[in-house]
């Protein structure tokens, strides 16, 4: 008599494998110097990005004062209306930092909520810049118009995109903690986007001051 | 101390970051700093020394930004020497153009 196999299915109550994503990488390999290599990576990147923007801020210093024609940055700044986006810049720094002290303390809720307050602060502070060159479009001050508006234009639309990219970057950071991929073990990652965040802050307090607030 | 216990010890005060009240306590800093520095731009009195009164201001802040919220004061001195030889660079370039422009001016513009 021949028999029949018939796979059997046997119900044990326990949930079918969910799948698994790939894990994100956690230690780090030994090192010479015992400490992290992406870290000191950044620590690099930002010291290069320090001389990217000091040549930026030096042409505009180097070539203020000499534009033939106007605007002239005198007569198109809003320093009450910039001081308000550096403010909101600091804040942003120091959501980003509650951010990291939260994550080192397995607080992963509260590090969503302040790793997204940061990326908010940060579209109002490019919000606030669309708009002040749109009105400085509007008085005529244009990337070619004079010296002034290259130099400006050129110096705050790199900080600006610095900024946009940090945006991006801490947006993955919450969409990865949605996911569940982003524990108190990957504190490192924020602390890496964190320097970068904090960099292009400091850099703002430089512009704010040395091209908006020192005297022609 | 054995070699390894150093890195150990080196390793944990590494780690060691201040709390989120120091956190909040640099930010209001920061804050105050940000509006003294408006309020002296708009100050007839200082504006013998304005620029000098901002630059040391500005560098307060860029300090406790970098030493409190970027962990500098706190972290490994190796992070410490390679940002500072970047800024130092950034520095010396800003310094280098301007004394060059400003002993070979550009003509200024008429009127």
């Amino acid at each position: 008599m021949a028999h029949t196999a018939v796979p059997v299915i046997i119900d044990t109550g326990a949930a079918p494998p969910a799948a698994v994503e790939a894990p994100l990488v956690l230690e780090h390999p030994h090192t010479s110097t015992g400490l992290d290599s992406r870290k000191l990576l950044m620590w690099a990147f930002l010291a290069s990005d320090c001389m990217f923007f000091g040549t930026l801020i030096a042409t505009y210093m180097v070539y203020k004062n000499r534009s033939l024609t106007p605007p002239l940055p005198r007569e198109t700044f809003d320093v009450p209306y910039t001081s308000v986006s550096a403010f909101v810049l600091l804040l942003s720094s120091l959501t980003m930092v509650l951010a990291l002290a939260a994550i080192q303390r397995g607080e992963e809720r509260r590090m969503r909520v302040w790793l997204s307050a940061t990326a908010l602060l940060g579209c109002v502070f490019l919000g606030g810049q669309f708009y002040e060159f749109s009105s400085f479009y509007r008085e005529g001050l244009t990337l070619s118009s004079n010296l002034f508006g290259s130099t400006f234009f050129t110096l705050t639309g790199f900080h600006g995109t610095h900024v946009f990219i940090g945006v991006f970057w801490l947006a993955s950071l919450v969409t990865h903690s949605f996911r569940g991929r982003l524990h108190q073990e990957h504190s490192l990652l924020v602390e890496i986007a964190g320097l970068y965040w904090h960099f292009v802050d400091i850099v703002w307090i430089l512009i704010f001051t040395l091209v908006y607030l020192i005297p022609d | 101390m054995t070699t390894l216990e150093h890195a150990h010890e080196e390793h944990a005060a590494e780690h060691a970051h201040p709390g989120a009240r120091t956190y909040v306590l640099v930010g209001v800093i920061l804050a105050i700093i940000t509006v003294a520095e408006v309020f002296f731009y708009t100050q007839e009195a200082v504006r013998a020394f304005l620029v000098p009164l901002l630059l040391a201001l500005s560098a307060t802040k860029f300090v406790l930004v970098v030493g409190f919220y970027m962990h500098l004061k706190f972290d490994h001195r190796l992070f410490t020497g390679v940002f500072g030889f970047g800024l130092l660079v950034a520095a010396s370039i800003i310094t280098a153009l301007l004394f060059l422009f400003g002993q070979y001016p550009l003509p200024h513009p008429a009127g």
